[in-house]
């Protein structure tokens, strides 16, 4: 599958890697070159320098092509608008965003967004660990 | 009017201001503490400490019966989503992003934002029309009909100077609107008016026939 991941910090930089390992074709974006410094040597993919909100910088990183966006970055309001760009703009198949708000995340859940709150799954997970 | 204008910020400062004068009741939300301090000094309770993109914040001012939601921070997408939650958690009926990439206009509109205002576009329009050798200057975009309204000048150089407006043939979609002269007062063009040097002349026209109706108009 063909992936644009927008982000590289410590998860999108992992999540490249591993999806790379696997036999993806795996571009990763960021607005920092200095983040790259994360992806191991042995990535095989691309890493661009760009912002995911600019259109023209989406369309240099393929997303006309892509199977799958996904957005990664530490903003939340960053990663809906780069997914609703992907999504109606760009009509790619299936995009998944993270959003640390939880109260967000249910909104654009509701809007047809595929969203993720790692804040409401570690605080679940923790929850479970101490309540065994 | 209740209206909630997102961002303390130079902007958000000044409209606050004036909203006020017009008499409307506004609340501006800001994050940062030590600018929210200052409006409050200065203006009253009229600044409330918090972020505009929480749904959860603006359900604390009662976004709920608000008439209005301006977005003016300095970044598009923190306009957006504080366009989109006011939109979609609180029904207001009309929000308002300021954006700085001209590009996110259509995109803002088909994400629900009921209006959007490019600083960018506006600054380079005012430049534009300071610009001596722009013969046609840009003043004002409809957007919903696709439609601009433009100045044109007629300068000496011009291939127009002495001919009737029958004679030019102006793309399609262009209308000229209201002349201008140098010296005299406005009219409403008619087929048989006589364009002269000095010559302001208002016209509407499509942003895609733009130049074309610069040629028309013999600018050079």
């Amino acid at each position: 599958m063909k992936i644009l991941i927008m982000g590289c910090g410590r998860v999108g930089a992992r999540l490249a890697s591993m999806l790379d390992k696997d036999g993806h074709e795996v571009t990763i974006m960021d607005i920092d070159t200095y983040s790259f410094r994360r992806l191991p040597p042995s990535f095989g993919g691309t890493a661009l320098f760009g912002n995911g909100i600019d259109q023209e910088a989406l369309k240099k990183a393929g997303i006309e092509g892509v199977d799958i966006f996904i957005a990664v970055t530490q903003g939340d309001n960053r990663n809906v608008m780069a997914c609703q760009i992907a999504k109606h703009v760009f009509n790619v198949p299936r995009v998944i965003c993270r959003l640390y708000d939880p109260l967000r995340e249910e909104m654009y859940a509701a809007l047809g967004l595929e969203t993720i709150s790692p804040t409401k799954i570690f605080a679940q997970l923790l929850k479970e660990k101490i309540e065994g | 009017m209740y209206i909630i204008v997102v961002g303390g910020g130079r902007l958000g400062y000044n409209l606050l201001k004036a909203l006020l004068n017009e008499g409307h009741e506004v609340l501006v939300l800001e994050k940062d503490a030590r600018i929210c301090k200052t409006i409050t000094d200065e203006l009253g309770s009229v600044c409330f400490r918090g972020d505009g993109c929480e749904a959860a914040t603006l359900a604390e001012v009662g976004t709920g019966r608000a008439d209005m939601l301006v977005a003016v921070t300095g970044d598009d997408e923190d306009n957006l989503v504080s366009c989109q939650v006011a939109k979609h958690k609180h029904n207001v009926p009309r929000t308002i992003a300021r954006i700085r990439n001209p590009q996110n206009s259509a995109l803002f509109k088909k994400l629900g934002v009921d209006v959007t205002v490019s600083s960018t576009d506006l600054i380079l329009e005012a430049i534009e029309r300071e610009v001596p050798t722009h013969t046609v200057t840009q003043l004002l975009t409809i957007e919903d009909k696709g439609l601009v309204i433009v100045d044109a000048k007629v300068n000496t150089e011009s291939t127009t100077v002495g001919k009737a407006i029958k004679e030019l043939v102006l793309p399609k979609e262009s209308k000229l609107v209201l002349i201008i002269p140098g010296q005299g007062n406005a009219h409403v063009p008619t087929a048989n008016t006589v364009l002269l040097a000095g010559d302001q002349i208002i016209a509407i026209t499509t942003p895609d026939s733009k130049e074309a109706l610069r040629a028309a108009l013999g600018g050079v």
